[in-house]
């Protein structure tokens, strides 16, 4: 029998709560995604983002509250490793690529695959596989620097082959972490172009400080404010709301 | 990336060349000729093919999957004492006591009959299933305890140092059954051949070259895979190879269970050739003086390893002869020179590939539990 589908939601956080040395970075947040959606994720500094993330990626337990995956996974029982192959990708804040190889070789060692030990070691190349990595490079514009040493890329260009990276994992929900971060207005442009394109068949969060990139966006959006939700809605609701004024845009 | 590009052809080549040659270079030729290879360079260069897959085994570690091993020599004595073992059980009658199955020591602490540790090593197969199982299973559950605990950087290269200097000291006792403080020496025969014979020495220079090879194609499989492709992963962002789904705790136990064997095998194969083995090859310096091997020959070269390891001991065997005094600060600053300027060891002078390479022993602090929480932003 299978197990009793709890919700419909892909992603279902009821009253997460955790504290660090005393300090609550989550009290009782609770937070629901669709299949497919995409939802932007605001707030000002210390309302909680990174901390969610954290929780939804294993990296973090909860004190309290439940944290459902697909409905039936409940992610505080496990770690990162498994809720990575449960379908859950991560960009971090800062672009976490592996310096010391080749754009290519950083999407092989992304690309959905058996993770085992011995299955890794007598892993080889496949056309499937190459043709993803084609695929990817060709998204994420990355085509010319297939051969280049990761640590050799631009900020911009690490910051798209992380992106790249969870693609090729192939994951049913992308947690993205200030993808704009130091981008120039250009990069910015692209990367939202680039975002939008993968949530047509994947689901997605976006953590961003950068309001013009959200607007660009066009999504639904989630306002944090100390380790809550604060606000839920699209933009022009957002804008208009008088707390959301208060504690962010009004600053 | 082919397992066997043509540098380590020509590696393996030579070291091939080196078993068949050294030896018939030995035997074969009269004293007075100026081919002849005296018996003692065969035997110091032999003991320094061991120290050069103790190296490899390192390079494994350290060089591709960052973990800073300063306890490997421990692994490298306790192959050491599974060799010794067999070589004490071999001496029977011949002991100054002449009791055939005790060794000498045990004769004299009055220990009546063979204690559990000791059985079966009168077979040579047994002794050397133990070279590779005993320090590979050290290493499994030391692994399996840290690596699950998310220890790393600093905090693992401190625990490391710590199980060597535990191990010495309890070597040391006498209790322990393995010789205490004099280790175990005196050996005769190596499978019915007189340790001393020339012969005998030839043949365990060219084991040492022909283990080196296997050690290195072993090493050379694993790293050219993507197995070894997720190591170097893990060694530049262990958190990322995390989220990507990997279990990096069980990646670094099998590298380290498989490094730790290939150390043992080296031990067992140093000890016949310098006929003695005791406590102090359990000492934190001599696996310090294996990480300057690596770093002299260049992490994650793996040929560097071994050719570093070569190097350095050349550089001690003439320094300890002719400036004796003067070796422990030439080797102390090359430690430093190359650690500051040469990131890559004595290769990357001669290299001209700029390549980015994370600092030495992994820079900045880490937490003994892993990533310490974010705080929230």
């Amino acid at each position: 029998m299978p197990p009793l589908k709890l919700t419909q939601s892909l992603l279902y956080l009821d009253g997460v709560s955790v504290a660090f040395d005393g300090f609550k970075a989550l009290r009782g947040l609770s937070l629901s995604l669709d299949d497919g959606e995409m939802r932007a994720i605001i707030g000002p500094n210390g309302a909680g983002k990174t901390t969610m993330m954290d929780i939804i990626t294993g990296k973090t337990r909860p004190d309290s509250g439940e944290v459902l995956f697909g409905g039936t996974h409940d992610l505080t029982t496990m770690d990162e490793a498994e809720i990575a192959n449960l379908g859950i990708g991560r960009k971090f804040q800062k672009p976490t690529v592996f310096d010391n190889h080749t754009v290519e070789d950083n999407l092989l060692l992304a690309l959905k695959a058996a993770r085992g030990i011995w299955s890794v070691f007598v892993a080889r190349r496949h056309a499937a596989g190459n043709a993803r990595i084609d695929d990817i490079l060709g998204l994420t514009g990355l085509g010319d620097a297939r051969s280049t040493l990761a640590g050799g890329l631009s900020h911009g260009q690490k910051q798209w082959l992380e992106i790249g990276m969870l693609l090729a994992q192939d994951p049913k929900l992308l947690l993205v972490d200030e993808p704009v971060a130091g981008m120039t207005d250009a990069e910015t442009a692209k990367t939202a172009t680039m975002l939008k394109h993968i949530a047509r068949d994947h689901s997605v969060v976006v953590v961003e400080h950068d309001m013009d990139f959200v607007r660009s966006l066009n999504v639904k959006i989630t306002v944090l404010h100390e380790g809550a939700v604060l606000a839920e809605g699209p933009l022009d609701v957002i804008s208009a709301d008088p707390r959301v004024i208060e504690v962010y845009l009004g600053r | 990336m082919s397992a066997l590009n043509r540098p380590a052809q020509i590696f393996i080549g030579l070291l091939v060349l080196g078993a068949v040659l050294v030896p018939w270079l030995s035997l074969a030729t009269s004293p007075a000729s100026h081919l002849h290879i005296p018996e003692y360079v065969v035997t110091l260069v032999g003991k320094f093919l061991c120290y050069a897959l103790l190296a490899v085994a390192l390079d494994l570690v350290w060089g591709y999957c960052g973990i800073l091993s300063l306890g490997h020599a421990a692994f490298f004595a306790l192959g050491g004492y599974a060799m010794g073992m067999y070589l004490m059980r071999q001496i029977g009658v011949r002991g100054v006591y002449g009791n055939p199955t005790l060794p000498d020591f045990m004769v004299f602490l009055g220990i009546k009959s063979l204690p559990l540790t000791w059985w079966g090593f009168n077979h040579f197969a047994y002794a050397m299933l133990m070279a590779l199982l005993v320090p590979g299973l050290l290493a499994f559950i030391f692994g399996w305890f840290t690596f699950r605990a998310r220890v790393s950087g600093v905090y693992l290269s401190i625990i490391t140092q710590a199980l060597t200097y535990a191990l010495m000291l309890s070597f040391f006792r006498n209790a322990m059954g393995f010789g205490g403080n004099n280790g175990l020496t005196d050996f005769k025969d190596i499978m019915g051949f007189r340790i001393d014979a020339p012969t005998t020495r030839a043949a365990l220079f060219s084991a040492s070259a022909l283990a080196l090879v296997l050690g290195f194609i072993i090493a050379r499989l694993i790293v050219t895979s993507k197995f070894g492709k997720v190591l170097v992963a893990i060694r530049d962002s262990e958190a990322r190879v995390r989220f990507l789904g990997y279990r990096v705790d069980r990646y670094k136990l099998a590298v380290f269970t498989i490094s730790a064997m290939m150390a043992g095998l080296a031990g067992a194969l140093y000890v016949p050739q310098v006929g003695i083995i005791n406590p102090s090859e359990f000492a934190p310096q001599n696996s310090i003086e294996a990480v300057i091997w690596v770093a002299v020959g260049g992490r994650g070269t793996l040929i560097g390893a071994a050719l570093g390891a070569i190097l350095v001991n050349f550089g001690k065997s003439w320094f300890t002869g002719a400036l004796p005094n003067v070796w422990l600060f030439a080797l102390g600053t090359l430690f430093v020179l190359v650690t500051l300027l040469l990131p890559r060891g004595l290769p990357g002078l001669f290299s001209r590939k700029p390549r980015p390479l994370k600092g030495l022993p992994s820079p900045g602090p880490s937490s003994p539990i892993g990533e310490e929480p974010h705080a929230a932003s």
